[in-house]
């Protein structure tokens, strides 16, 4: 799961990393009283999406007057974003973030992760805050200094040192404060089951101070069961309304441009039949895993949601059945048939447990529009071929 | 011969008289695994499925001998379950159950790799050895006995890869699910090591997914190491980019982890790498023979 700027920059100041000041706002005339609240001279009115390259798209901006502050808002709350990181549909702006400004003298990058190999987590930091740290990993990978610490022992004093210096951080004062800064992240990742911090830019002001300037937080979805405080921080808006409908069924469901649904058990089979579809010249139009404890009901709503996009030609479903039952599944199929309208071709292969009962079912049923396949590559090429029409 | 575990190997359920796990240990039983018992805390003394019930790991390792455990219980006590494994002396834990938190699943691993004890998953079907013993939740028939060795990150695809090579009339030998979690216990690399060594496995098939290096760390380890024939299929060629926040996860591993650099970098191992899961056996067929 993960979470607004503005949210992890609350838990930021729960552990004292420091930010600078701010307050969110749904509306302009939130906007400017937030800004007047805050005083100063000069405000970021800041878009609050959940991806990364707000700025670029024109959802970051500064402002030099309230009147500004008001105007910015207007222009930025209710407007679909785009950056590389939404896809080319972009994201409704629902909230902006009015936050003071900073006197910036340096820009930073600094991370905490898990390293799946080193198999414990690995803070990440670099002197080129800012940019896409991407393209800086890549062309210049010695720019990116990385500490791994492991939570049998913890953040120690090394590690902090191995930052600063590699930081080129050479006044006394100063690394006391990025090596406090950093090992509070490094608590604060730990205590809340973070799957990932990323502060980009992490910035140095004229003052000597180091502040998050952005945040970005995601969490590991498994864990939120002892993190209600983090759970309640969801925003689902900013999730898919039919990825959510179908994860209130056990599915998982991402929909894609292609034109043949697919309903499959495991998420690499899932994967795997898609890419026999487009090996065979066909587009998939979803994917769509029903999990391992699918049922009639679940299958069902399976076919509804498939059957929402318009572009589905036909409908491929591909069941290995281990602990799935290929005869619960063929009673699914039977009873979508009466539930919802299916009008386009839908090919069925059922392997594995119950295999041979659930070829009965279905032959009993004797419906027009289902056709058997024997396996996975023979379902694929009649599906490629029903959404040919052939 | 096989990899792991056979006909003899002594195992133990963790999570034992829960619904999942009864379901199972009984369906484990009926595939011909030793199960000599089970632990579920505060039903010691009790008999379950006609074999005893124990409070503890270590009672249940100090009355049965068992080496092995197989993990079922729910993934709010899994880290815990796998560290109790582990200092108990178990030698190989197969953790199936699904969305055990990555935290715990980290302090576990430690805790196992101190120990000296090996794991395998969480969140995956579990490991088989044809016709000898099934320590997991994977439909027993389809793995029927034979020379190959099969190694996945994906429950249906393990079955599928093996129910393709069985259709060719082949076989068999052992069959791994690794599990595509955060934080796993064997991977590719040592299970490649143990299909090398084992004199009945003729040929491997590793099935691998996007996400993460593991399949660029095996090639590399095939190209120096295994010389019997390898087929790979690598699922989510055809998946959207992931709509993301951040990019450390990129930056860390210093690969996008696509199918496509999986791919490459498998062929260019001397792997035979196929672009569809509908071509497991047939390519099997081609080393084979």
């Amino acid at each position: 799961m993960n979470i607004h700027e503005y949210q992890a920059k609350q838990i930021f100041q729960k552990y004292g990393v420091p930010t600078p000041r701010g307050i969110i706002a749904n509306t302009p005339d939130e906007a400017v009283a937030n800004a007047k609240e805050l005083g100063g001279k000069i405000w970021v009115v800041k878009a609050q999406i959940h991806a990364g390259g707000r700025g670029l798209g024109g959802g970051v901006k500064l402002a030099k007057s309230i009147d500004e502050v008001r105007e910015l808002a207007d222009e930025i709350l209710g407007m679909t974003l785009v950056t590389h990181q939404t896809g080319p549909e972009g994201k409704l702006v629902q909230k902006v973030y009015i936050e003071e400004g900073a006197n910036i003298v340096d820009e930073l990058y600094l991370s905490v992760v898990l390293d799946r190999a080193a198999e414990m987590p690995i803070i990440m930091a670099s002197t080129e805050g800012g940019m896409d740290i991407e393209t800086v990993a890549a062309k210049t990978p010695e720019k990116i200094i990385k500490v791994a610490v492991d939570p049998a022992y913890g953040f120690q004093g090394f590690h902090g040192r191995e930052l600063v210096f590699g930081l080129g951080i050479t006044d006394k004062a100063e690394q006391k404060k990025m090596i406090q800064f950093a090992s509070k992240l490094y608590k604060l990742y730990m205590e809340n089951d973070a799957e990932m911090i990323e502060i980009n830019p992490l910035i140095k002001t004229a003052e000597g101070d180091f502040l998050a300037l952005d945040g970005k937080m995601g969490f590991d979805d498994s864990a939120l069961g002892r993190h209600p405080d983090i759970e309640a921080m969801r925003d689902i808006s900013e999730e898919d309304p039919d990825e959510r409908e179908a994860s209130q069924y056990g599915l998982s469901y991402i929909a894609l441009d292609g034109e043949i649904g697919c309903m499959v058990n495991g998420a690499g089979l899932a994967m795997g039949t898609m890419d026999t579809i487009n090996y065979m010249g066909g587009t998939p139009a979803n994917f769509l895993d029903v999990g391992g404890t699918a049922n009639a009901q679940t299958v069902a709503k399976g076919f509804e949601i498939i059957l929402k996009n318009p572009n589905v030609k036909a409908i491929f479903v591909n069941i290995f059945g281990g602990i799935v039952r290929c005869d619960r599944i063929a009673n699914g199929i039977l009873e979508a048939t009466k539930l919802v309208d299916v009008n386009v071709p839908v090919i069925v292969r059922l392997d594995g447990t119950n295999a041979p009962e659930a070829a009965e079912i279905l032959k009993n049923a004797n419906i027009d529009n289902i056709i058997t396949a024997t396996d996975l590559g023979d379902g694929a090429a009649k599906a490629v071929a029903a959404a040919k029409g052939e | 011969m096989s990899i792991l575990i056979n006909k003899d190997t002594k195992v133990i359920v963790q999570g034992f008289t829960g619904s999942e796990g009864t379901f199972h240990a009984e369906q484990c039983m009926a595939y011909g695994t030793n199960i000599v018992g089970g632990v579920t805390p505060g039903k010691g003394g009790q008999e379950h499925l006609g074999k005893p019930v124990f409070n503890t790991v270590k009672e249940a390792v100090a009355s049965t001998g068992a080496t092995v455990s197989m993990v079922f219980v729910p993934p709010a006590f899994v880290g815990d379950a796998v560290m109790e494994a582990a200092s108990a002396g178990i030698e190989l834990a197969v953790i199936i159950t699904e969305g055990a938190p990555v935290k715990d699943m980290q302090a576990a691993k430690a805790c196992a790799v101190k120990n000296g004890m090996m794991t395998i998953g969480p969140n995956c079907p579990g490991i088989i050895t044809a016709d000898e013993c099934k320590i997991g939740i994977m439909p027993g028939n389809i793995f029927k006995k034979g020379n190959v060795g099969l190694i996945s990150k994906s429950g249906t695809l393990t079955y599928e890869g093996a129910n393709q090579v069985v259709n060719e009339g082949y076989g068999i030998t052992t069959a791994v699910g690794i599990g595509g979690d955060p934080i796993i216990g064997l991977s590719y690399k040592q299970l490649l090591k143990m299909f090398q060594e084992d004199p009945e496995t003729e040929a491997i098939v590793m099935i691998g997914e996007i996400g993460g290096d593991l399949e660029i760390q095996a090639a590399k380890f095939i190209e120096e190491n295994i010389t019997k024939p390898v087929v790979a299929f690598i699922a989510g060629q055809t998946a959207p980019k992931g709509k993301r926040m951040g990019h450390a996860g990129a930056i860390i591993s210093g690969t996008a982890g696509t199918a496509k650099e999986k791919m490459d970098a498998l062929e260019s191992a001397g792997v035979k790498v196929v672009v569809s899961p509908a071509e497991i056996g047939k390519a099997i067929k081609e080393v084979l023979s």
